[in-house]
C-alpha cells in the first residue's frame, strides 16, 4: 500500500487514539483542543501552499469565525456548537468569495501583503468598536451540544473531543481533495499557470476557489479556538496571529494533511513549556525551533516521519 | 469550401516594431503545414495570436467559422485549438505521468456532465479513467520509462515529447507545435516527428508546426507557410515553396550556401 492510501487509516487511528487515551490526560485537553482548532487554520495554509501561495492574512477569517459565532451567542444566545460552526463557516466563506476576486489575481509577496493588508483592517475595525469591547474582546458563553455543555470548568473532554472529529473530517476531505482533478491543479498551479491555463483551466477561478476553501477552515478554526478559551480578542486578527499560522506550517511541513495538527501542538507544547520556564526568553525557544527545522528539516516535520518510515 | 481555421489581415506591433503584419491564412481540415522562417520572421507571434497569448493589434481570427480573436488562451483550448512551446511548458515538480494526470484531470473538468449534473468518470473520448488516460499517453509517446521521473529532469527531447502530450490530451483539431525538434540532437529529430505526426494524426487534428530544419518541413509538410519580417512571402505545397527564389534567398538562404559550400567543400578532398 503506498503512502497516500495510507492516510485515511493513519488519521483514523490518530482520532481513535486521541479519544480513548485523552481521558487520561484531562490536564492536556485544553492545549490540545486548541492545537486542533489552529492545525485546521494551518490545513487551509496547507491549501494555499501547495498552490504557491502564502498568506499572511489567515488571521482574518480565524477571527472572523470566532466573532461571527460570538456575536450571535452574544445577541440572540445561540450556544449550540453545530450553529455556531455554520455560522462561522459561512461568514469566512462569503468573505473569502468576495476578497478573492481580488486576490485571485495576485501571487507571490503581493499576495501574502494584500491578505496581511486585510486582516489588519478587521483588526482596526474591532479595536474601535466599543460594542464588542474594543481591544479587551468580550466572553463567549460555554459551547452546547443538543443542550448539553460540552465545555465547563471541569471538564473540556466533550469539546475535544468535538474538535477531533471535526479535524478528523476537515483532513480526511482535504486529503480526498488533493485527488480531485481540482486538487491536483494545486502543484500544477505552483508549477506552471501558463500550461494550466493552456489546458483549458482558469488559473484565477481555481485560485479563487483554494482561497475561499482555506478561510473557511481558519473561521472553523476561529470558532473552535473561541469556545474552548471561552473568550474572543481583536488580537485574533493581528498580524503576529496570522504569522504564528505560517510558522506552524513551515515546521509541520506540507507532505501530508495531518502535518498541521502535529505541527500545531508541537508548537503549542514548545510555547507552554517555554513560557514555564523561562518566561522572559521564551520567544527564543520558539526562534530555536524554528532555525532547526529550516536547517535540519527543510520539508518540515512531516518529513522526519517519511524518512523513518524508508529506513 | 470552408476552412478550419482563417485569419485576415492579422497585424500585431510592439511599439515601433512590427512583428506581424497583415497575415492571411486559410487552413484545410487534416492538412500538415510548416512555418519557416529565420528568427523573429514572426512566425512564432502568428502561433501566440491564434493561441490567444498575443492579441493582434488588428486582424480577425475564426476557427471553424467563428470569431475566436478576443478569446482568452483556455476558451480558445477548449474550442479545440492547443499548442505546444519552444520551451516545453510542463509542472516540474510532478512525475511525467501525474502531468498528465492533471491535463486528463482538466479534460474532465471541462467535460459537460451528464443530464444528471454528475461530471463524468471517465475521459471524453478516451472513454477510460484519469490514470489509465495518462498511462496510454505516455505509452503512446513511447515515454513509459519515464513515468516516475520528475519533469523537471528529464532529457530535452522527452520534455519536448511530454509537451506535445499534453497539447494532445485535450483531443485538439487543430495541433500548433513550436519547434517541435529545437534543441534536439539532429538524429533524434525524425524519430520525434514521427511519433508527433503518428499521435497527431490518430487523434485527427490539423497540424501546424514551426521548424527551422528544411529536412523536417520537406518530410512532413504537405503545405509551406515562408514567413520574412513579419510577412508571409510564400504560401503554397511545400516543394513549391522550397524551391521559390524570394524563399531560398531570405529564409533558407545563409543554411541553403552552407549546405552547398559543404557539399562543396566534401568534393573537393
Amino acid at each position: 500500500m503506498t503512502a497516500e492510501n495510507r492516510t485515511p487509516l493513519l488519521l483514523l487511528a490518530a482520532l481513535a487514539v486521541a479519544l480513548v487515551i485523552a481521558p487520561v490526560f484531562p490536564q492536556w485537553q485544553f492545549l490540545a483542543t486548541l492545537a486542533l482548532a489552529k492545525g485546521m487554520t494551518v490545513l487551509g495554509l496547507l491549501l494555499l501552499l501547495r498552490t504557491g501561495l502564502v498568506s499572511f492574512g489567515q488571521g482574518l477569517y480565524y477571527c472572523l469565525g470566532a466573532y461571527a459565532a460570538g456575536i450571535v451567542g452574544l445577541h440572540w444566545g445561540i450556544t449550540d456548537v453545530f450553529v455556531l460552526l455554520l455560522v462561522a463557516a459561512a461568514v469566512s466563506a462569503v468573505v473569502a468569495v468576495l476578497l478573492g476576486f481580488l486576490l485571485a489575481t495576485y501571487r507571490g509577496i503581493f499576495f501574502a501583503m494584500l491578505s496581511l493588508a486585510f486582516s489588519m483592517i478587521l483588526y482596526g475595525l474591532l479595536v474601535k468598536v466599543s460594542a464588542l469591547g474594543s481591544t479587551d474582546g468580550f466572553n463567549v458563553a460555554p459551547p452546547t451540544l443538543f443542550g448539553l455543555e460540552i465545555a465547563g470548568k471541569d471538564s473540556q473532554y466533550g469539546m475535544f473531543a468535538l474538535t477531533c472529529v471535526i479535524a478528523f473530517l476537515m483532513a480526511l476531505a482535504m486529503h480526498r481533495y488533493f485527488r480531485t482533478p481540482l486538487g491536483r491543479l494545486s502543484p500544477a498551479i505552483r508549477d506552471n499557470e501558463i500550461r494550466v491555463e493552456y489546458l483549458g483551466a482558469s488559473v484565477r477561478g481555481a485560485v479563487h476557489v483554494k482561497y475561499v476553501i482555506a478561510g473557511t477552515l481558519a473561521g472553523i478554526g476561529g470558532v473552535l479556538t473561541a469556545m474552548t478559551v471561552g473568550h474572543i480578542d481583536p488580537e485574533m486578527a493581528y498580524w503576529t496571529t496570522s504569522g504564528e499560522f505560517v510558522f506552524v506550517a513551515i515546521l509541520s511541513g506540507t507532505g501530508n494533511v495531518a502535518a498541521p495538527f502535529v505541527g500545531a501542538f508541537i508548537f503549542e507544547l514548545i510555547r507552554t513549556y517555554a513560557y514555564q520556564y523561562s518566561p522572559n526568553t521564551w520567544q527564543m525557544a520558539l526562534g530555536t525551533a524554528m532555525l532547526l527545522t529550516i536547517l535540519f528539516l527543510p520539508a518540515g516535520l512531516w518529513s522526519l516521519y517519511e524518512r523513518l518510515r524508508k529506513v | 469550401m470552408s476552412y478550419i481555421l482563417e485569419t485576415r489581415g492579422l497585424t500585431r506591433t510592439f511599439g515601433a516594431v512590427t512583428a506581424a503584419s497583415d497575415i492571411s491564412v486559410a487552413v484545410e481540415e487534416d492538412s500538415v503545414i510548416g512555418l519557416i522562417g529565420t528568427n523573429g520572421a514572426g512566425k512564432t507571434t502568428f502561433v501566440n495570436m491564434v493561441t490567444g497569448y498575443l492579441k493582434p493589434t488588428t486582424g480577425t481570427i475564426w476557427f471553424k467559422g467563428q470569431d475566436i480573436t478576443p478569446l482568452h488562451p483556455r476558451q480558445i483550448t477548449r474550442r479545440g485549438i492547443s499548442r505546444s512551446f519552444q520551451i516545453p511548458q510542463l509542472y516540474g515538480s510532478l512525475t511525467a505521468l501525474d502531468n498528465l494526470v492533471v491535463a486528463f484531470g482538466i479534460v474532465l473538468r471541462n467535460a459537460k456532465p451528464s443530464p444528471f449534473g454528475r461530471v463524468p468518470k471517465l475521459v471524453p473520448g478516451y472513454g477510460v479513467p484519469l490514470q489509465e488516460a495518462a498511462e496510454a499517453m505516455l505509452e503512446r509517446f513511447g515515454l513509459t520509462e519515464f513515468r516516475d521521473k520528475p519533469a523537471s529532469v528529464l532529457p530535452g527531447g522527452v520534455r519536448k515529447l511530454l509537451d506535445i502530450a499534453m497539447a494532445l490530451t485535450v483531443k485538439p483539431e487543430v495541433l500548433m507545435l513550436d519547434e517541435p525538434t529545437s534543441g534536439v540532437s539532429s538524429e533524434e529529430k525524425f524519430a520525434i516527428m514521427d511519433r508527433v505526426m503518428q499521435a497527431a494524426r490518430a487523434e485527427g487534428a490539423t497540424v501546424l508546426f514551426v521548424e527551422h530544419d528544411m529536412d523536417i518541413v520537406s518530410r512532413y509538410a504537405q503545405r509551406v507557410l515562408a514567413f520574412y519580417d513579419g510577412r508571409i512571402i510564400a504560401d503554397g505545397d511545400t516543394a513549391t515553396v522550397l524551391a521559390d527564389e524570394e524563399v531560398r534567398r531570405y529564409v533558407i538562404g545563409n543554411r541553403g550556401r552552407e549546405v552547398e559550400q559543404g557539399v562543396a567543400h566534401a568534393q573537393n578532398r
